[in-house]
Parts: structure tokens; sequence; C-alpha cells
């Protein structure tokens, strides 16, 4: 490793534009002859919509145009499209409710789009907006996924009776009957993992600019995946052919997954350009955050474990209900299936497995990936029914889990995943080293002494990332490919651009891609820039997302550098009338091993390019791409081990330690990581504590802003206590496994451990508030 | 955001003249609520006048027995304040904990009584000090002032200029705080005066905003101390119900705070 190099705590180049003030969102740009959209939108859960007047709105000063759903209808622009396709047990399709980009007829959340109105200003177009008088037949809405499936409940789609969108199974249910038949425990839990609002830093923007004498559009919007935008909105939507259509993702504050999507306003904003012949932008507020970018988590899950008398568990049987929300959002149909019922073997040697998984149509806002998409959802319930089984089969907690352990690799478990790799007991010996775990029991009886109540909760969670081996996600019903694309560009003088697939959005690429160049040439970060996030400049790519970036994005990175330093070698051998095989290349040059002789990179690239004296046959240029499909999933793994205390007069939970122990394969760059995990953590202890997305019994939003929506805050939080343990990814030449979830996913689990164990009661659900606790502290 | 006219006034008077001039006036104090109110189109003033440059409205004053803050003072500035960490270490400390630093160093007391928020922190010192509120017109005792949810005694155009506290003997503040919005989940003001009188206040509790608490008033004047609340019995009734807390919640929230109000009283 170099002081730039692979493993080096390289500082962020990215922070200079970031902290400065200099970064360049979409809500930054401004183009000449710009309009600004302001969406109308329903009031109303559920709601037909009889008549829209803006007759008067468009009267009023800078007024451009009041378009509705019924236009784009007349227009032929396509409905919303979910992008994985899931089988029902009983060999049916899921059933998909059509989502138009903004509703002509029927509204099915609070929140949802049916028209716009363009203006010359922002305020004006909010002004026009409420002079549009719409006439809606309110219906009966549901919100609740229970009340959602019973008979006579509202039904929302006609394309899903009862309000189901699937009931999907995976596993052998037959085995885990016959596992439970000869079970000498069987421990019982149901879970609800809480609603989450992904609250993005910068909310979502897009322009949209239509140029009408090359019929091209360009659209600059708030994505983690461009090119995937391009690909769905021309190869669904009917507004522009992929060629006719620039996708630009600038800088982008934050996704956690709501970005990847392709939303209702930037489609409106692409043929609203066309057909009021300007450029139109759009740029959320935390509200419209609120309501329309697709939520997380919520399922309502019934688990039963069963072990045989050695406290080996013999079999697991799971049956979630995940709520979709009104409509069936871009991968929204994978996120309870593929990404959550794989996961559901955990840490652990379970033979037998079945998980039937019902998803539900509701009159809220649709759900989608968030953060560790189902991986949460499935290390929650596992680590919660562990630990449950621990109280209940009065073992230790940790030695549940060792007993239990998988740890012979690769391991193949009942629910599809392979796991390659992994050292779990290591993990868990380092976090409880860590935490001093021996020391707890003093720890607690002195804190009972100070009148508190003191808890420790263990948490080992397994992810499955580096989404994903095409071939695999095709046989499951991906509607793509999962690869990475990249490219490699050696400028005349020697100066580097990587061209990456791979989008940045918080999570350092240009700092972390650039020391992989480094410590293959030896050359200084600085003479490497990072392109990325448009479509015109990069060839292809599937984007960040599924802590995908370093072990796929990346791993083409490197393949197209082994590409370009092979043909520099054969320049750079012709130049020094050497052989191929002797040139090495150390320090940003190429020499001849063995002796003094060598030659610089810039020299290489000026001869490639001066094309002077190439080798016989060989093309000019320096510049290579590849692409890379992972072989596997990657499997992170880890132990997180929560100290906190409760205080018993207002169940208010205060943190005394919170150790993680990851494995994530090989690091890159440390410090950001760190940041990663940490950033992780604060969203797990968030969903365990504090974030709740709620509706009423009708359907509306009672959590749409930050004063009622609990985010985490520093002062939530404890100073993390960090540690890596390492088993190198055997699937990727790096050998790393991907960092970008963990925290989110391992974390809350440990929390509500700790705290049912420090109140003495096992059930709790999340978010853990005060009021809550306190509550379940005092119940009979 | 509307389209409003602002005004900054130099003068009690010539704020008065202003909000007069106006269809649908409103006066501007530090701006952490009506600012926000605005921006969401949920209020839509004509004119804004803004208090927040008048001289004769900042500052704090100690007399005797007697601690003036004037009505634009910010957070900020009562928190620093000399004469108010030494007269009364209680309204100090509640200005310590109430918002951020970007709401401490904008809002303002008068601002902040005058809008009577529910969950607000000062409405809960005022009432347990006794304190008077001077307007422009005359002066108001706390225990009239304070009118219910968002209302007050003020009639339209009157402009608070200062709160007065008497010194008390004692003084302590606990909040919870809400998770999300960082308001009094519940919190609870006790005061003992030098003639041993006791009032205890409570805010973020009642359906009707800030309100007494006379059962543990009448068990610190006989026994000031925390362990004096433990039989205590507090009604869930007519407390406010939310996400956050239960109305049995804050009904314990009250008790739980006084005590350590009590402890924390010097």
């Amino acid at each position: 490793m170099g002081v730039e190099g692979i493993g080096a705590r390289v500082v962020r180049k990215e922070d200079k534009r970031f902290i400065t003030g200099k970064g360049r969102f979409v809500d930054d740009i401004k183009l000449t002859g710009m309009t600004h959209a302001y969406f109308i939108r329903s009031p109303h859960a559920h709601a037909k919509v009889k008549k829209i007047d803006s007759s008067a709105a468009l009267k009023m000063p800078g007024v451009v145009a009041v378009l509705t759903g019924q236009q784009l209808v007349d227009d032929k622009v396509g409905n919303l499209i979910c992008g994985w396709a899931i089988t029902s047990k009983d060999g049916s399709p899921m059933k998909m409710g059509a989502w138009p980009a903004m509703a002509p007829e029927t509204v099915r959340f609070v929140g949802q789009a049916i028209a716009v109105v363009i203006a010359d200003s922002k305020n004006l177009a909010r002004d026009a907006a409420e002079a549009v008088v719409v006439d809606y037949e309110e219906l009966p809405a549901v919100a609740d996924m229970h009340a959602a499936i019973k008979p006579g409940a509202p039904q929302l789609h006609p394309e899903a009776p009862g309000n189901q969108v699937y009931d999907w199974v995976i596993g052998d249910e037959g085995a885990v009957n016959a596992a439970f038949s000869k079970a000498a425990n069987v421990v019982k839990l149901d879970v609800t993992n809480n609603r989450l609002a992904p609250n993005a830093m910068e909310p979502r923007a897009a322009i949209a600019d239509y140029d009408t004498a090359e019929e091209h559009f360009t659209l600059y919007t708030t994505s983690q995946n461009p090119h995937v935008a391009r690909l769905v909105l021309s190869a669904f939507y009917n507004i522009a052919p992929e060629h006719k259509l620039r996708v630009i993702a600038p800088d982008v504050g934050g996704g956690f997954g709501s970005k990847i999507f392709i939303y209702p306003e930037e489609m409106v904003a692409l043929w609203a350009s066309k057909k009021v012949g300007r450029p139109v932008k759009w740029t959320g507020d935390r509200t419209e955050a609120f309501l329309t970018d697709a939520h997380g988590r919520d399922h309502i899950t019934h688990a039963e474990m069963a072990f045989d008398a050695n406290n080996k568990i013999i079999g697991l049987k799971v049956k979630t209900y995940a709520n979709f929300g009104a409509y069936m959002s871009l991968f929204s149909s994978s996120v309870p299936t593929y990404l959550y019922a794989t996961l559901l073997s955990g840490q652990y040697n379970i033979p037998a497995i079945h998980a039937e998984v019902i998803g539900v149509y509701t009159n809220t806002t649709p759900v989608d990936a968030y953060r560790g998409a189902g991986r949460p959802e499935a290390s929650y319930l596992i680590e919660r029914l562990m630990e449950t089984a621990a109280r209940q089969l009065n073992v230790d907690p940790a030695q549940l889990r060792r007993t239990n352990f998988i740890t012979q690799f690769p391991h193949q478990t009942p629910v599809i995943m392979a796991y390659d790799t992994g050292d779990f007991n290591a993990s868990l010996d380092a976090a409880m080293k860590a935490i001093d775990y021996a020391g707890f029991p003093a720890r607690k009886a002195k804190a009972k002494a100070d009148g508190k109540l003191r808890g420790i909760g263990v948490s080992c969670y397994i992810e499955a990332c580096g989404i994903a081996p095409s071939k695999a996600v095709g046989s499951l019903g991906a509607g793509v490919g999962l690869w990475e694309s990249a490219e490699v560009r050696v400028n005349p003088v020697g100066t580097i651009e990587i061209l990456t697939g791979s989008h940045s959005h918080g999570q350092g690429h240009e700092t972390t891609f650039c020391q992989l160049v480094a410590e293959r040439l030896g050359v200084p970060i600085s003479q490497v820039s990072i392109v990325h996030g448009d479509t015109d400049k990069v060839q292809f790519g599937m984007g960040t997302y599924g802590s995908r970036s370093a072990a796929v994005g990346l791993t083409a990175i490197l393949k197209a550098m082994e590409k370009m330093e092979s043909k520099a070698k054969k320049i750079a051998a012709h130049a020094l009338e050497a052989s191929e095989a002797d040139i090495v290349i150390e320090n940003g040059e190429f020499k001849v091993t063995g002796t003094d002789k060598a030659i610089a990179l810039p020299m290489v690239a000026l001869a490639a390019y001066t094309a002077h004296n190439l080798p016989d046959g060989m093309e000019p240029g320096l510049k290579e791409s590849a692409f890379y499909d992972p072989t596997n999933f990657t499997f992170p793994a880890g132990a997180y081990i929560c100290e906190l205390e409760v205080d018993p007069g207002t169940g208010k939970t205060s943190f005394v330690n919170f150790v993680a122990a990851d494995d994530f394969g090989r690091l890159i760059n440390p410090m950001i990581v760190e940041g990663q995990v940490h950033g992780g953590l604060v969203q797990g202890i968030g969903q365990a504590l504090l974030e709740h997305a709620i509706y009423d019994a009708n359907g509306q939003p009672v959590t749409a802003s930050f004063m009622d929506y609990a985010m985490p805050r520093a002062d939530d939080v404890p100073s993390f206590n960090l540690s890596h343990t390492t088993t190198l990814c055997p699937g990727n030449p790096l050998g790393i496994k991907g960092c970008g979830e963990a925290g989110a996913i391992g974390a809350s689990a440990a929390v509500i451990n700790a705290i049912t164990d420090a109140i003495g009661k096992n059930n709790l659900e999340m978010p853990a508030t005060p009021d809550r606790v306190w509550r379940t502290i005092h119940a009979a | 955001m509307y389209q409003t006219t602002y005004h900054r006034a130099s003068s009690v008077d010539e704020a008065v003249s202003l909000f007069a001039k106006g269809s649908e006036s409103k006066f501007l104090a530090g701006g952490q609520t009506l600012l926000p109110v605005m921006k969401q189109r949920l209020a839509g003033p004509s004119d804004v006048i803004d208090l927040g440059r008048i001289k004769e409205l900042q500052g704090v004053e100690l007399s005797g027995d007697t601690l003036t803050i004037k009505a634009a003072t910010t957070y900020y500035d009562i928190m620093t304040n000399a004469d108010v960490k030494k007269a009364i270490p209680a309204i100090a400390y509640l200005t310590s904990v109430l918002g951020d630093p970007a709401v401490r160093y904008r809002g303002t007391i008068g601002g902040s009584i005058a809008n009577n928020d529910p969950a607000a922190d000062f409405p809960a010192a005022l009432l347990a000090l006794g304190a008077t509120v001077k307007t422009n017109k005359r002066s108001i005792a706390a225990d009239d002032f304070f009118q219910g949810l968002f209302t007050t005694a003020l009639e339209d155009g009157e402009i608070i200029t200062a709160v007065s506290f008497p010194v008390p003997a004692k003084a302590g503040y606990e909040k919870m705080r809400h998770p999300a919005s960082r308001f009094a989940l519940t919190g609870v003001f006790v005061a003992q005066t030098k003639s041993g009188e006791v009032r205890v206040a409570a805010t973020g509790a009642s359906q009707t905003g800030v309100m007494r608490v006379g059962a543990i008033e009448a068990a610190l004047k006989a026994n000031w101390s925390p362990s004096a609340i433990d039989s205590v019995s507090i009604s869930a009734n007519g407390l406010l119900a939310d996400i956050h807390g239960t109305a049995e919640y804050r009904a314990n929230l009250i008790k739980v705070m006084a005590q350590r109000a009590v402890a924390a009283a010097r």
C-alpha cells in the first residue's frame, strides 16, 4: 500500500467542494428559459378525480401550462413499471395495479400527483396550483395491512383482488414441518418492522430540457443510477428513445435507495418540457419527500424456530406480510422476497427453512428498497429470535449463537444463498472483547444501585451484497442484469480518467476509485479523476445500491485497468527494447525488471497517441473498457453489541457503549468505511428508537414533517467503537465484500435486544420510544 | 411564501402604527414559528412588522428582587446573561435546553409567550414564577395571560415589551424532549417564592396549554423534596396524547419531571 493506495486513510477529494458550498446539485443548475413545475397532489388517500378546472389558473401571471393525467394518457405515456417479476405459490404472476405518472381517474395515496402547473417561477406555479379546482369523490381508504386483507376491505386495484400483490413462498415446507415435529423446543415471535421515510438530505429534483431541433432530451436528476433511468424512461414510458435522451445525475445529496427508482416527477418533467418547448425544473420540498419518496421496511412477521435438545436450530418457519403501499415501485417486489427471505438463515446452520411472504396494497406511499432493503428485516427477525430463544432456553445469547454458527465454507443455505466465506466466531470474539462482555453483570448491578436498568444486546448479521450475478438474478425474475462497466482513459500527457457506471451520492468514489489506480500505477490520486453520472460520457452502468460499487464497480475498473496496463506494457517494452514479460509498473514508471531502464507513464501515453513508434499492428491510443459480472453475491457479516441504560421513570434509553466488529473483506479506505458504518448504525438506531412513518386509519400521513417524524440527531447516538475482522471475498479479485448497508442491517436488533434485556420483558416493538418502553416496563 | 410587505420598526410606537396600517398585519419577533408557517403558506400576512431591532425591547435588568427580561431578548442572550444566571438560574437552564443553537440565536422570550405553543418552555417558567407580562398598554399577570392553545390575553396590535419575574427562593425546570420536534413532550417548572409559596407549572402536557399542577404544589408546600411527590396522583384526563406520548405517559412525566426539577432547584 502506498500513501494513497488501497488501505490508506486518504482524505476525500470531493469534500473540498462539498464543505465549501461548491457542489453542483440539480437545483443549482439554471437553464436559459427555464420554467418551474409545481405538482397538484391528492389530499385524499383514495378518491375519484371527477373534474380538474384549471381555467382560472391558466389566466394567472407567468403560467405556461396546466397539464393533467388525462393528457399523459392521450400522449400514450406509459405507466410506471416494476422491474422484478415475482410469481405466487399458485404459479400466478404478481398483480400489478396500473400506476400512471399523474392520476387521470383514481388517486390511491395522499400526495399522488394529478396535475402539474408549469410557470415562470416556482412561486407563480404554486400560486396557480392553488387556483386549480379539483373535484374529488372520496372513496373508503385502508392504510393498515391487516385491515387491507380482510374481506370487505376497500379495494385499491381491480387487478389485485383482496389487495394482494402476491403470495410467495421459498424453502421446503415438508422438511420444516418434519423438523418441528421432532423439536425439543420451539420459540415463537411476532415482530413488526416499522415503516421508515428515507429522508436523504437533498430532496429529489429534476430538470428536463427538450431540444426541438434535435428532438433530443436532457434530464438532470437526483439518481443513483442514471443509465437505468434512461433505460426505463426510453424502453417503457414512450417519452424518448435511448439515443435521444441524456440523463445526468450530478452531485446527489444522499439516496439510501430512495433515488434508485424512476418517479412520476421526472417522467412528467421530460414530457412537459417537450409540450411547453422550454426547460422544466422541479425541486421537491421536504413535505413532498415524505409523501412521495419510496418508504422502506413495513413488515409484520410471525416466526417460529425449532431447536433440538442440544440447542441446535433444526427448523425455521416464517410468515411475513409486506406493505407495498398503493403501487409497486421499481424494485419493490424483490425486497421482501429475494432480498429478505434468502437471508433468513442468518449466520446459522439451519437445515430447513420455509417462508411465505404476502404482499399487500394499502392507501399509502409506495414502499421500496431503503438502505439494506430486505436484509435489515431478515437480520432483525433472526436476531430477535435468537435473543428470545436464549431467554426461553436460559442460555447465554452469545453462546447460543456460537452453538449454531456456520463454520465451514462454502455453505449452501436452504434459501438459495451460498455463503462463500466468513468467520463469525472471530467477529463475535472481537465485539465481546471490545465491550467487555464478561464484565457486564457487574456493570448491570452497579447501574441498578443507581436506579437505572442496564441491558446488553447482541446482533450477528449477515447480508448479501455485491448485487449481483446477472444470470442468477435473471432466473429469479429481475428485469435487468446487475453487472457494472468501466473505462480507463490515459490521456496523452499521462493523466488518467476513470469512467464508471457506479454513481457516488455520498460514498466517496472520487477518492476510493482513484486509490485503486494509485495502488496499481504508483501515481498520485491528484493525477486521476473519476467521471460518473452522465449517460453521454459513461458507456453504461447499473448504478450504486446494494453495497455494490466497490465489489462490482471497482472490479470493473480493475478489469479495464488490466487491459490498459497490458497494452501500456507492450508500448513500454517496444520503447525500451525489452521483453513485455520483463516490464513492471512502479511509482508511475514502466521498468525493465532487474535493470535501471525505465520509461515514465506520460511518455508511454504520449507514444500511444503520437503513434510514431508503436509495435507493428497496434492501434493508437491508450483507453480500455470492461464489463464485470460477479459470479456470486458477497457476504459481509459482523457482530454488533450494544450496552445501554433505560431510565425507569421516563423510559428513555441512553447508550453506554456500542461496538461493531465487521468483516467487509478488503478495505480500500478505512476512514470512508468507518463513515459508512457510522451512518448505517445511526439509521439502524433511528429505526430502533425514533423513526416511524405513520398513517391514520383513513390513510392520512401523521408524520410528514420533521416536527413529527423523529430523525436521529448526533446526541441520540453514542460514539461508536468499530473494528474489523477480515476474510477476503473469494468471488472478486480485490477480495471486497461491501460496507454501505451493514450498520443499518445489524444495529436495530442489537438495540432492541439490549432494551428488552434491560427491562426484563421480551416483547417490544420498534421504534422503542420512551413512551412505549415506559408502558412496557409498567405493563401488568 | 405568499407575497408580504416587510417593515422594520425602530420603536414600539412605530410598530403599533405600522401594524394598524396593514390589512392583515403580523408582528415578527425571532421568527421561529411565523416564518416556517409562512413558508408553508399556512399564514399569509399582508404586512410583517419586525420588532427584533427595537432597542427598547432588548436586554435584561435585575433590580432588587425583580428580574426583567425585555421582550425581544434572544434565548441565547438570556442564557448567557450574568444577572439571569445569578437571580434565576432555572431560567438560564431552561433557555439552554430550548430548541437548538440556531433557534436560541433567533428566538425571543416575547415571541415564545405571545405564540403560547402548548409545548413551549417559557410559558411554564412565567406561570410557575408568577411573572408579570408588560405590554405597551398594561401589565398582565401570568395567571391571566395564558388562555389556552396559542391563545393569550393580548389584544390585536398589543406588543409585549418585557416580562418581569420575582426572584424566587428556589426554582428548577426539567423536561422530556419531544423526540422529533425537541419541544417539551412534557416540562415542569417548580418554584418556591421567598414568602414560601409553591407554584408548579407543566407545559406540553395539557390539551389546554400550560397549566398549574395543584396537587404537586400542595405536596411541595408541605415538604419541598422530590419524595413528597411520590404519593401524588396525576390524572391523564385532559392531557395531550399523540404518537410520541400517551396521556398516561404525560401524566407520569408531570410527576417525574417535577421530582427532578425539585432535585435540581436552587
